[in-house]
């Protein structure tokens, strides 16, 4: 969590000082995300994320250099492989994946029925698909449609909502009717709980918790992890347009990272030495990726032609020639 | 002899029956067999869980589709009619378009998206639309529409082996129309002809009638339509060969290009509205290609700039016999200004 912590606050000066054209903080969420992201096997499990998933994605082995690629403006979607790492590529639009995510479930339900009739061991433990949204996502028509979707077929997906208080500007009061995304989960016959995301021992339990239901084959759950979203939603946003200074230090609880630090030293399972080292390490490892990021360069024109589809058309074949041919002697 | 509802269905439950990853989800596929039961029998011969209902909700059922394609299925969808695309048009063009892209080519999305298209069944709105050149335009994807029994057949193959995302565009004017269908399993039809049915030939446009004197550029249903305005015009000596597109996209430019070279005249006939339609990125082609020999601009006889209108007044709308000959005499009569 540390590491994230550094390199969500290393990325936001990046951004200050002209490396990333902009980038979408995640400060105080650390927590809801490592935490959740711990709770998958991701040799057969599959992450759907968010914009703002830093913390998901390092949690989940995806490289850093890859991933801050997208904020980079290097490759919408990010440069990781995601069919290896099982973590589908970053997308823009809000709740755009959260039916893929269901029907991927829907997807290790009908494998695991066929590994059954052929009565293969297979059959018992569900790959699980993990959804992240926030607050604001909950809105779109596509979530309904997931949850719906998720509640007739029992697909094993875990709904992971990020509620950290805002959608940009938007309070969740102004954006959930009904008061919390968790209470959704009546109308479709899903399991919700609410959980404190400042907690990451808390949101870890539940998460596990989550995708052991779903992997067992009750079907989906919501998990609404509590968060507070500090500073800006963008590097471009003005948060005190819509919040003071004071607000945020009342609203935001306590900090994750101070929390489970607290935590470690009062259980005796971590000391000051190794908490520091960590620190360390999250540092040098920002560093590494600072460097990772500016060696990373351009990406060859041609990609932007090669990667749309499995099977060329002669058409983008003929268009691909052309602007080689023009670019070459511009 | 089989309907174009019967090729496709013969073809559906041939690929089900080949590849265990095909699946066909919709609104009422199941049971009923869809609305105009395309998918008649299947789940009973394939089971409830390859061939399965879904609730009411296209966006939902695309994104579906997509999650279903990431964990290595072959999902063939189905929106009941073409208006009813829209719903899922955030899913088709931000999210089907794009995985493959996005992920730099480590996920496929081989979703073939059937959609009963175009009108001329006086159905209620929305029940009959022409989105081709809506979904044409999206980056990433590919737009293909039979035009009789065996292209139904042998492009819906096509598709759904395809791993990369096809929207499939049924004219469902046509579904109860019967023709001569060649399947794969009778094996290789002798070729006589251009206008030969082959289940082999899944590329390209196709020259459903040669001629000499105009070409006529159609696709979906108005192929047939076109077939029948060269019979008319072969009684008045005007000789008509007909290309049927096929894919809408990619555009085989080669056929259009050859077609024209020899003709020198060309119409392109569609049922969508004008402006910004599919014909004017044909007559672009064309043009590129055949421009120093078209003895006359190419004419374009479609749909209105009008919300597709009601049953009583389709026959105004759709792209008629007298409009089409019109437009042919229009090529045929063009003087230099
Ligand atoms: C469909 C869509 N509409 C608008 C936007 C612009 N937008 C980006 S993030 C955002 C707010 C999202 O809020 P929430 O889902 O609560 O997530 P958070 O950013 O707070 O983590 C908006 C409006 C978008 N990306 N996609």
């Amino acid at each position: 969590m540390t590491a994230v912590r550094q390199l969500d606050l290393a990325a936001v000066a990046w951004q200050r000082q002209g490396i990333l054209p902009a980038y979408a903080p995640e400060l105080g969420q650390e927590a809801a995300q490592v935490a959740s992201a711990l709770a998958l096997d991701l040799s057969r499990d599959f992450a759907f994320p968010t914009y703002r998933e830093l913390g998901v994605a390092r949690a989940a082995g995806v490289d850093m250099v890859e991933y801050m690629s997208t904020h980079l403006a290097t490759w919408h979607g990010g440069f990781w492989d995601a069919a290896a790492t099982h973590v589908a590529p970053i997308q823009a639009v809000v709740a755009g994946s959260v039916l893929h995510a269901v029907g991927w479930a829907h997807g290790q339900t009908l494998q695991a029925r066929a590994a059954s009739a052929q009565s293969s061991p297979e059959a018992s433990a569900l790959g699980v698909a993990i959804t992240y949204l926030g607050d604001g996502a909950s809105s779109q028509g596509d979530v309904h449609e997931a949850m719906n979707f998720a509640g007739v077929f029992r697909a094993p997906v875990v709904f992971f909502v990020q509620n950290n208080g805002w959608a940009i500007s938007v309070p969740t009061e102004r954006q959930v009717a009904g008061g919390s995304v968790a209470a959704r989960g009546a109308g479709y016959s899903i399991p919700a709980l609410q959980v404190d995301g400042n907690d990451a021992a808390a949101v870890l339990e539940a998460t596990r918790r989550a995708v052991a239901h779903a992997r067992a084959g009750h079907g989906p759950v919501i998990v609404e992890a509590m968060t507070y979203r500090r500073g800006p939603h963008a590097t471009s946003d003005d948060p005190g347009r819509y919040r003071t200074l004071d607000e945020e230090r009342t609203d935001g609880g306590a900090d994750p990272l101070l929390r489970l630090r607290e935590r470690l030293l009062g259980e005796g399972i971590a000391d000051e030495a190794e908490l520091e080292a960590a620190d360390a390490a999250g540092a040098a490892e920002a560093e590494a990726v600072r460097e990772g990021v500016l060696a990373l360069g351009p990406r060859p024109g041609a990609e932007m032609f090669d990667l749309v589809f499995t099977e060329p058309t002669d058409e983008l074949l003929r268009q691909k020639a052309a602007w080689r041919e023009e670019s070459e002697h511009a | 002899m089989l309907s174009l509802q019967g090729a496709l269905n013969l073809a559906l439950d041939e690929l089900l029956a080949e590849d265990p990853k095909v699946l066909i989800l919709g609104e009422d596929v199941g049971t009923l067999g869809g609305v105009f039961r395309v998918t008649s029998g299947l789940a009973a011969s394939h089971g409830a869980e390859r061939v399965f209902d879904t609730p009411l909700a296209e966006s939902g059922i695309l994104g579906m589709s997509i999650g279903l394609a990431m964990a290595g299925f072959r999902p063939v969808p189905e929106v009941q009619f073409d208006g009813f695309a829209y719903p899922a048009m955030n899913q088709i063009v931000t999210q089907l378009g794009r995985i493959h892209y996005r992920s730099r080519g480590a996920l496929r999305v081989p979703v073939t998206l059937r959609v009963p298209s175009f009108g001329g069944i006086r159905a209620p709105e929305h029940h009959g639309e022409s989105l081709e050149a809506v979904f044409a335009h999206v980056p990433g994807l590919k737009v293909v529409s039979p035009a009789d029994p065996q292209q139904g057949y042998t492009l819906l193959k096509a598709a759904v082996r395809m791993d990369d995302p096809v929207i499939f565009m049924e004219p469902k004017s046509r579904y109860w129309q019967k023709g001569e269908v060649v399947t794969e399993g009778a094996g290789s039809p002798t070729h006589d002809g251009a206008s030969s049915p082959s289940p082999q030939d899944v590329t390209g446009a196709r020259v459903a009638r040669e001629g000499r004197h105009l070409t006529l550029v159609a696709w979906g249903a108005m192929v047939a339509r076109c077939l029948q305005v060269a019979e008319l015009a072969a009684e008045d000596g005007i000789d008509v060969e007909v290309v049927d597109l096929r894919w809408l996209k990619p555009i085989d430019t080669e056929t259009l290009a050859r077609s024209v070279a020899k003709t020198r005249r060309a119409v392109v006939v569609h049922e969508a509205p004008l402006t910004a339609g599919l014909g004017a990125e044909v007559a672009q082609r064309i043009t590129e290609r055949c421009f120093g020999t078209l003895k006359a601009p190419v004419e374009r006889v479609t749909g209105f700039d009008v919300p597709y209108p009601s049953g009583d007044l389709e026959d105004e709308y759709i792209p008629n016999i007298d409009r089409i000959l019109f437009g042919i005499q229009r090529v045929l009569e063009y003087k230099r200004g």
